[in-house]
């Protein structure tokens, strides 16, 4: 058995671990809250795009000619995938989730004969996937510099696709990321959005719309804005997501250390009235043998 | 009042104005400005740097706008754009920023010529502000 001043010091670094994760928890909480909400004010935008995007593509009579963004290349050889995890560690299965949703994705295009890119957006997605995916890793941008996702951050990254894109480096490309459900509940997302994946969306409106300048060119337009704005839900999504999974983890850290504390406790009581009934013990047979 | 319709600005951050009062909106489309009247024929365009005018009873407004997409249908007008101000609350320290950074743009040889003449666009606009 321990001794009484082992079981002292661990309660005590139990203890100060316990206010670690429990200041932690209030942060990722007042963070959450913020997240979320940016998280819910940047839906509309990327819905409304979503909807533009849809009517022009129907809008679209000659399919043959459409821009690549939209179609594709015609084939699908190589696959970008963008990887997007949090800079910093400590929310339970946030990263974990993301790199197995990616790793099976991964797997089943190597077992498929293709090509496979990676471009990690966040450090700790770089760090569990450079072990075994080193040498398929291209780009690795982390954000750690700014405070909030903003949109600039998603547009750099959504320039640096489409331009890998024009310069024919890949035909697919699928962002990998958490979709913010509530607090305890986080699902990993795979997301095609290059070409655009829109197919079982019909649209409804039969309206015609005109189009100043022509349909084409507003979609050539619109298409690298929309990488831009997926990219950027995606971030919105995950840091919601990451603060979430961060204040879930710690409420259940705080709460073993407590009864990591409670259980120390006991056993220290228990190990102190020992050692005080030993020494009565040896007292009183000290006295009696006088 | 029937002569008046909805418009509705988002940015990629929030939802930036809505207004359903509004009588007029003047855009910069990017083949020229458009004005915006109710019951206009659904149209998208997209917009090049310039300023939003949006006539309405509660008051007038300008808005500075980069780029975006417009789109109007059933008497509602979606305004996408990133980079948006209010002329209002734009003093001239802002202003001169955006127009250094406009024309440190223009200058560069290295762009296309669609980029160029957006950015030309933007010095244009930004000067005429002063």
């Amino acid at each position: 058995m321990a001794s009484l001043d082992d079981l002292k010091k661990r309660i005590a670094s139990v203890k100060s671990t316990q206010k670690i994760t429990k200041a932690m928890k209030m942060v990722a909480a007042a963070k959450l809250r913020r997240a979320q909400e940016s998280a819910e004010k940047g839906r509309p935008y990327s819905e409304k795009m979503n909807n533009v995007i849809l009517n022009l593509s129907n809008g679209i009579y000659d399919k043959e000619n459409a821009p690549k963004l939209l179609s594709g290349t015609g084939q699908e050889k190589t696959h970008l995938c963008v990887v997007m995890t949090s800079d910093r560690g400590l929310c339970g299965g946030f990263n974990s989730n993301i790199i197995k949703k990616a790793k099976s994705y991964f797997a089943k295009i190597l077992d498929k004969g293709k090509e496979l890119k990676i471009i990690t957006v966040g450090s700790k997605g770089n760090d569990q996937l450079k072990r075994v995916y080193g040498d398929k890793i291209i780009e690795n941008i982390s954000f750690k510099e700014s405070k909030n996702a903003n949109y600039f951050d998603a547009d750099k990254v959504g320039k640096m696709v489409i331009e890998k894109f024009e310069a024919g480096e890949f035909d697919v490309c699928t962002i990998f990321y958490n979709q913010f459900k509530n607090v305890i509940t986080q699902i990993p997302q795979a997301q095609q959005i290059i070409p655009l994946n829109n197919e079982g969306e019909e649209n409804s409106s039969e309206e015609s719309y005109e189009f100043e300048p022509d349909e084409d060119e507003i979609l050539s337009n619109l298409l690298p804005k929309n990488i831009s704005t997926q990219i950027f839900k995606a971030m919105l999504e995950n840091s919601a997501s990451e603060q979430g999974s961060r204040m879930s983890a710690m409420d259940n850290a705080t709460r073993n250390a407590g009864e990591m504390v409670d259980k120390l406790t006991i056993e220290y009581n228990r190990s102190r009235q020992a050692a005080i009934t030993k020494e009565l013990i040896e007292i009183i047979s000290g006295a009696e043998s006088l | 009042m029937s002569e008046e319709f909805k418009v509705e600005i988002v940015n990629p951050e929030k939802s930036f104005l809505v207004k359903d009062d509004v009588s007029e909106v003047v855009v910069p489309a990017f083949e020229g400005e458009m004005g915006i009247l109710k019951d206009h024929i659904s149209i998208i365009s997209f917009l090049k740097p310039g300023i939003i005018k949006i006539l309405s009873k509660s008051g007038d407004e300008n808005y500075y706008v980069e780029d975006g997409i417009v789109e109007f249908k059933n008497n509602n007008l979606s305004i996408l754009t990133s980079t948006i101000f209010n002329l209002a609350d734009m003093d001239k320290s802002k202003q001169q920023d955006l127009l250094k950074k406009a024309e440190e743009e223009a200058n560069k040889t290295d762009i296309n010529d669609q980029s160029k003449y957006l950015a030309d666009q933007k010095v244009e606009v930004l000067k005429t502000l002063n």
